[in-house]
C-alpha cells in the first residue's frame, strides 16, 4: 500500500521555476533518502508536500485521501538550523509541542503529556537533560530533541530534513536506531540526505532529485555512478566518487 | 510642592491615574515579550509613529476631543502604516529595516503637521493634543483611565489564552503549521495586540516612546530566566512598576511628560538587568564563565 502520492508537484519562487514534474508514490513501511546537489530543491519539495510554502501546481494524496485530511497522520523535523536555540525555553518544552495537537488549542498540558514528553527524551538518551535551556545544548543535543518531538507527534509518516547534518556520532546512532524502529512499526520515513557514502546503508528507497526528479526506486537499482553523475551534473568530487564505487 | 504632592496622593484621579499606568505597564510588558522574541521591536515603534496622525485626523472630523474617536483614527493609521511597510517589502527592493524609517517618519510627520495646524487653525477645544506625542498621565480624566484599564485586562487576558499558540507559532512557524495550528491567524492576533496597546497607551506614555515601554521590560526579563512563562510575567511586572514610578514622578512634578519619566525609570532597570541579571548578566558571566 502507497502511503504517500505525489503528483506532478512544480513550485516557483520569485517567477523562476525551482521544481517541477515531480511525481513519485512511497510504500508504506519504507525509508525513502531524497539525495540531490545544493539547489536542488530537496527542502523545497518537502515543504511544498507538507503545504509549508505554496505550490504552483500538484497533488498530494496520504494513503488516498487529500493532504489535508490526513494532516494529522505527518510528523516532520525540520533544518535544526531554522529555529533560534536562544529562545526562552527548555527541552522537555520543545518536545512537548509534539502533543500540541493532542493537548488541544488553547489548553494546558497535562501531566499525561509531560510524562509521555518524558519518554520520548529518555528513548533519544535526552531526558537527563529535560530542563536544560536548549541554548545550552550541543547542536547533536539539540537535534536529539527535535527527534523527541517527532516521537511525541506519533504520527505514521516522517518527513526530516538534513536530520544528520552537524550531528555527533552518539545523534546519528539515535537517528538510524529511531528510523529503523519507525520502519518496524510500519512507518514511513523520507529524509534529505546530504551524504551519498551512507545511502545504501541508511535507506531501502532513493529519490535522485535535481529541479526535477532524476531517478526513484529501489536503492540498489537507482543508485549507480551512472544515475548520480546525471543528478550532479559531473560536480561529483572524488572521494565520494570512490566511495561510493567500493 | 509638599502640598501639591499630598493633594494628588488623596485625589481619587491621582489613584486612578496609577492603576492605569499600572495596567498599562504590564500588558506591555507582557504583550512586548512575544513582540521581542518575534524580533518586531522596530515594526511597533513604527506601529506607534503611525498612530499619530490618526489622532490628528479624529479630531479634525468631529471637531472636539472625544477620545474614543481620537483612538479609533489611532488605530486606522497605525493599521495603515503597517500594511504600507508589508506592502514596501513586498513590492520594492527594499529591506524591512528601510521600509519601517519610511514609513516611520513619513507617519510621524504628517501627525505633526496635522497637530500643529489643529493647534492654530481649529476652533474646538483642542487642549491636550500635543500630550499624544510625549505622554502626560495628569491629562487623564477617569473615563479615560477606565477605557485603559478594561482594555489593559482585555489584551493580557487575550495573550495569556494564545500563550502556548504563541509560543511555538514563533519558535517554529513550520512545525505549527504542520500541526495544523493557524500560523497566520496568530501573526494576525499579535499585531492586533500591538495595535491595541499602542493606542491606548499613547495618551499616557506618547507616540514616541511607547515601543520602548514595550521592549525594554521583556529584554529586562530575559537576563533573569529562561522560561518563558516567568519571562513574561517578570515583563509584566518590570513594565507595571515602571509605568507607577514614571507616572508618580510625571505627575507630582509640573510639566514634566510621561513617556520620558517612564522611559527613563525602565531603562534604568535594564542597565541594573544587564549588569546583575541571574541568568545572562555581565556580571553572572564575570563570576562563572560558561
Amino acid at each position: 500500500m502507497n502511503a504517500l502520492e505525489i503528483t506532478n508537484i512544480k513550485v516557483n519562487y520569485h517567477k523562476q521555476t525551482v521544481l517541477e514534474n515531480v511525481s513519485f508514490h512511497v510504500p508504506e513501511g519504507s525509508l525513502t533518502g531524497i539525495v540531490g546537489p545544493n539547489g536542488a530543491g530537496k527542502s523545497t519539495l518537502i515543504k511544498a508536500v507538507l503545504e509549508l510554502i505554496p505550490k504552483h501546481s500538484g497533488a498530494v494524496k496520504v494513503y488516498e485521501q487529500s493532504f489535508r485530511q490526513q494532516k494529522h497522520l505527518i510528523g516532520y523535523v525540520p533544518q535544526r538550523n531554522e529555529v533560534d536555540w536562544d529562545f526562552p525555553t527548555n527541552a522537555r518544552d520543545i518536545v512537548l509541542m509534539g502533543r500540541y495537537r493532542k493537548i488541544g488549542f488553547f489548553k494546558r498540558a497535562k501531566k499525561r503529556d509531560i510524562e509521555i514528553a518524558d519518554q520520548c527524551l529518555d528513548k533519544v538518551g535526552m531526558l537527563d537533560f529535560a530542563t536544560r535551556q536548549i541554548s545550552q545544548l550541543s547542536g547533536g543535543q539539540q537535534q536529539r530533541v527535535f527527534l523527541a518531538r517527532a516521537l511525541a507527534q506519533d504520527a505514521s509518516i516522517y518527513f526530516m530534513d538534513e536530520p544528520f547534518s552537524g550531528v555527533d556520532a552518539a545523534t546519528e546512532k539515535a537517528i538510524i536506531h529511531l528510523m529503523k524502529e519507525w520502519k518496524n512499526e510500519g512507518k514511513t520515513v523520507l529524509v534529505v540526505h546530504h551524504d551519498l557514502q551512507t545511502v545504501e546503508e541508511y535507506f531501502d528507497r532513493v529519490l535522485l532529485l535535481n529541479k526535477v526528479p532524476i531517478e526513484y526506486g529501489e536503492t540498489q537499482t537507482v543508485f549507480t555512478m551512472d544515475n548520480l553523475e546525471r543528478t550532479y551534473g559531473g560536480k561529483i568530487s572524488f572521494l565520494e566518487r570512490a566511495t561510493v564505487l567500493t | 510642592m509638599s502640598d501639591y504632592f499630598s493633594i494628588f496622593l488623596s485625589s481619587a484621579n491621582f489613584r486612578w491615574v496609577i492603576t492605569g499606568s499600572l495596567l498599562l505597564g504590564f500588558a506591555c510588558g507582557m504583550i512586548g515579550t512575544f513582540v521581542l522574541l518575534k524580533k518586531q521591536s522596530l515594526i511597533s515603534d513604527a506601529m506607534a509613529h503611525a498612530a499619530l496622525p490618526g489622532v490628528g485626523i479624529g479630531f479634525l472630523l468631529f471637531n472636539e476631543k472625544n477620545l474614543p474617536v481620537l483612538l479609533l483614527g489611532a488605530t486606522l493609521t497605525s493599521l495603515l502604516g503597517t500594511y504600507f511597510i508589508q506592502l514596501i517589502i513586498k513590492h520594492s527592493k527594499l529591506d524591512a529595516d528601510a521600509a519601517i524609517g519610511v514609513i516611520i517618519s513619513v507617519f510621524f510627520g504628517v501627525g505633526i503637521v496635522l497637530l500643529t495646524f489643529i493647534q492654530q487653525h481649529a476652533t474646538g477645544n483642542h487642549a491636550g493634543l500635543k500630550e499624544f506625542i510625549f505622554g502626560q498621565a495628569a491629562s487623564l480624566v477617569n473615563r479615560d483611565v477606565q477605557l485603559i484599564t478594561v482594555s489593559a485586562i482585555v489584551l493580557v487576558l487575550i495573550t495569556m489564552v494564545c500563550f502556548k499558540e504563541f509560543k511555538i507559532a514563533i519558535f517554529d512557524p513550520d512545525f505549527a503549521k504542520g500541526l495544523g495550528i493557524p500560523v497566520s491567524f496568530l501573526n494576525g492576533v499579535l499585531m492586533l495586540l500591538i495595535v491595541g496597546i499602542v493606542v491606548i497607551g499613547i495618551q499616557m506614555v506618547g507616540v514616541v516612546l511607547i515601543a520602548a515601554l514595550l521592549i525594554t521590560p521583556p529584554l529586562s526579563a530575559r537576563y533573569w530566566t529562561d522560561e518563558l512563562p516567568i519571562m513574561a510575567g517578570l515583563s509584566g511586572v518590570l513594565g507595571a512598576l515602571s509605568g507607577v514610578i514614571g507616572t508618580w514622578f510625571s505627575a507630582t512634578i509640573p510639566n514634566l511628560p510621561t513617556g520620558p519619566m517612564i522611559v527613563l525609570v525602565i531603562s534604568a532597570i535594564f542597565l541594573i538587568s544587564l549588569l546583575f541579571g541571574s541568568k545572562r548578566g555581565i556580571m553572572m558571566k564575570v563570576v562563572q564563565p560558561s
